[in-house]
């Protein structure tokens, strides 16, 4: 096991699929020459080259496009969107061409293909360069998502992801990046739409994501040693395909279920989540679902108010606390 | 140019005039539903260029694709059964008239968002330049798309990364209803913004088969040369309105007929006789197309709907539609 961080996680990821298969190709803007904005892809032109590692104008319809292009015509496209905000200007290539030509053409298309984006807040930059996006990917047929929580898991389902006959949207949560953890030495690879249990509980199931994991588990540890409250901690780490064996399994042992969102109310993952234990499991229920998400709004941009209304450790406490009691 | 060119761009014209006239026929007796965008009067554009490219070479056009799917060798029964929503439908109904697809012919997809298949056809010829193929990728349009982002998002990527992509612009006059000269800043809609990514302005009577073929094998040329992309404006003109609920009124009476009498087909079979080709050589081949339109009709007439449980395959490459496990 060596350790990297989050950030590094991320060039070995696409270093270990480029050295194994040359249809393996990566574009984005600045990715190359100057290693990513956030140095998530340094050392990458070093090893393999311009005619594989390749920057490109700030045209993310032309950079999406050249990835559908690239991946329907036999390679393997890597694409990165520089801040996840930036898919409004290239979501057509995304929602309308990616995710639905394979169904259109009945099944004649393959886009094996993955586009990697900064995702999510806490970083201080506002409400345009902050969102968690994942809910409006999941909400479109045709698009995996994924979001991993730690820099094993961003190596490893990056790997699955760029193995992955169709098309990913990988979600990497920017406040993550200098995070450190231990990666498994040599070839990692990951498997989509697997949840991880990240630690067992008796009351409660508290499911999260991305950055949001690491707050739900310090939120378990202050619910077990201030209010005697024993939590189950999921992380999702892929929404599509989603893993609802593990989280049914989890709920129906702790019969109660909180889910942690960084998106805003309306519409986030932890509503479909919420929808399918309420079908699947209302019997073994013993209190409402709760979701913790971020309120209905733009992000702010001063810590304090960004701080305010993401999702954060107490408040998570506080919502486990007031269902469990 | 030898005969047996001049006798394929006959035919190759005839094929999509007979094709989209039976299209027109088969919508009048509710045996089409939805939309179709005919190109009667812009056939030699598809023509030429589909004459002029290499079997492996690749195609992308819009909505209005009928003909430059046909002109790839796509089989008319499976085109006119995808417009009837039949099983021998190219797409077996999943599609529909805006879509039709046959990457087993190169043709790799109409786009029914305005401009999307420009970077997409970027993207494809990447992967041929990559790949080493000498394959090239042409992407045609309207004019209307040369005032969206995505065309100069396309063409600024091509010349730069000297992508072998041949962009042909027909210039119908109109975008769907408006004038195009109306809400454009050039004259030559595709033509004037050449120069902007240090192209050489193209612009071609687009009536005149024989001028686009020849056109068409100069960019294929240049573009196997690894001389990069070119844009091609060829100005032509729609017989009809823009889709089947636009009887196309707002055209002035005096405009139509001219074009009627600058008509690809009528004109080249003027030319095609004074070149010495005898009336019975040119009516064979007008018969010959024709029986084959008829033979294709009842073929499709003939094939059932699509079977319904094909609504819920295809969204993944494991023929499924599973989100969840």
């Amino acid at each position: 096991m060596a350790e990297l961080s989050y950030r590094e996680a991320v060039a070995a990821g696409i270093a270990q699929e480029m050295r194994r298969d040359p249809d393996v190709l990566f574009l984005g803007e600045d990715v190359a020459a100057a290693g990513g904005v956030f140095k998530t892809t340094e050392g990458l032109l070093d090893e393999f080259g311009p005619k594989r590692v390749k920057d490109t104008p700030i045209s993310e319809q032309a950079i999406i496009g050249a990835t559908m292009g690239a991946a329907m015509t036999g390679l393997r496209p890597i694409a990165e969107i520089m801040f996840s905000d930036f898919f409004a200007v290239c979501w057509d290539l995304v929602a309308n061409q990616i995710a639905k030509t394979r169904y259109m053409t009945d099944g004649q298309c393959s886009f094996p293909l993955v586009i990697r984006s900064a995702n999510g807040g806490g970083s201080r930059f506002g409400a345009q360069h902050s969102q968690s996006i994942e809910n409006w990917a999941m909400a479109i047929p045709g698009l995996k998502v994924v979001a991993p929580s730690t820099p094993a898991d961003v190596k490893g389902l990056l790997a699955a992801s760029i193995r992955d006959p169709d098309p990913v949207m990988f979600f990497e949560q920017k406040s993550l990046y200098s995070v450190k953890g231990e990666v498994p030495d040599g070839e990692h690879v990951d498997t989509l739409g697997a949840a991880r249990v990240v630690c067992t509980g008796t009351d409660v199931t508290i499911a999260a994501l991305a950055a949001m994991v690491p707050r739900a588990l310090k939120a378990a540890k202050i619910l077990k040693s201030e209010h005697g409250i024993s939590a189950s901690v999921i992380d999702i780490r892929s929404l599509v395909p989603l893993d609802t064996q593990t989280l049914l399994k989890s709920v129906s042992e702790t019969g109660r279920l909180v889910t942690v969102e960084e998106n805003p109310r309306l519409c986030g993952w932890g509503a479909e989540v919420a929808s399918i234990v309420a079908e699947e499991l209302f019997w073994d229920l013993d209190g409402p679902i709760v979701r913790v998400t971020t309120p209905h709004v733009p992000l702010p941009s001063a810590d304090s108010l960004e701080d305010e209304v993401l999702p954060n450790v107490e408040r998570i406490v506080r919502s486990v606390q007031r269902l469990v009691d | 140019m030898d005969r047996v060119a001049r006798f394929k761009l006959y035919r190759s014209m005839l094929e999509c005039r007979g094709l989209e006239k039976r299209a027109y026929d088969l919508f009048m007796q509710n045996l089409i539903k939805g939309t179709s965008h005919l190109g009667l009067g812009q056939e030699a554009v598809a023509a030429g260029f589909g004459t002029a490219m290499r079997p492996d070479d690749y195609t992308f056009c819009t909505y209005r694709g009928h003909n430059h799917t046909l002109v790839r060798g796509v089989p008319m029964t499976a085109i006119l059964g995808e417009l009837m929503g039949r099983a021998c439908g190219l797409l077996r109904g999943k599609g529909g008239s805006m879509h039709l697809t046959s990457t087993q012919h190169g043709a790799m997809g109409s786009y029914a968002i305005v401009g999307a298949h420009l970077p997409i056809a970027a993207g494809a010829a990447l992967s041929a330049q990559y790949r080493k193929t000498q394959q090239v990728a042409t992407a045609f349009f309207g004019d209307g798309t040369t005032n969206i982002g995505a065309f100069h998002e396309a063409l600024n990527l091509a010349v730069v990364w000297r992508l072998p992509v041949v962009f042909v612009c027909e210039n119908n006059l109109y975008m769907e209803y408006t004038p195009i000269e109306q809400v454009t800043a050039v004259k030559n809609p595709a033509a004037d913004r050449a120069s902007a990514y240090g192209l050489e302005p193209i612009l071609i009577d687009g009536n005149d088969v024989d001028v686009v073929y020849e056109t068409a094998l100069a960019a294929y040329e240049k573009a196997r040369s690894g001389d990069g992309p070119s844009l091609i404006e060829a100005q032509t003109y729609r017989h009809g309105g823009h889709s089947r609920a636009d009887p196309g009124k707002y055209r002035p009476s005096e405009e139509v007929e001219a074009w009627l009498a600058r008509d690809p087909i009528t004109n080249y079979r003027a030319r095609l006789e004074k070149l010495g080709i005898d009336g019975e050589t040119l009516g064979r081949i007008e018969a010959d197309v024709q029986a084959a339109v008829d033979l294709a009709t009842e073929t499709a007439k003939e094939s059932p709907k699509p079977p319904l449980e094909i609504a819920g395959t295809d969204v993944w490459a494991d023929g499924g539609a599973e989100w969840r496990n």
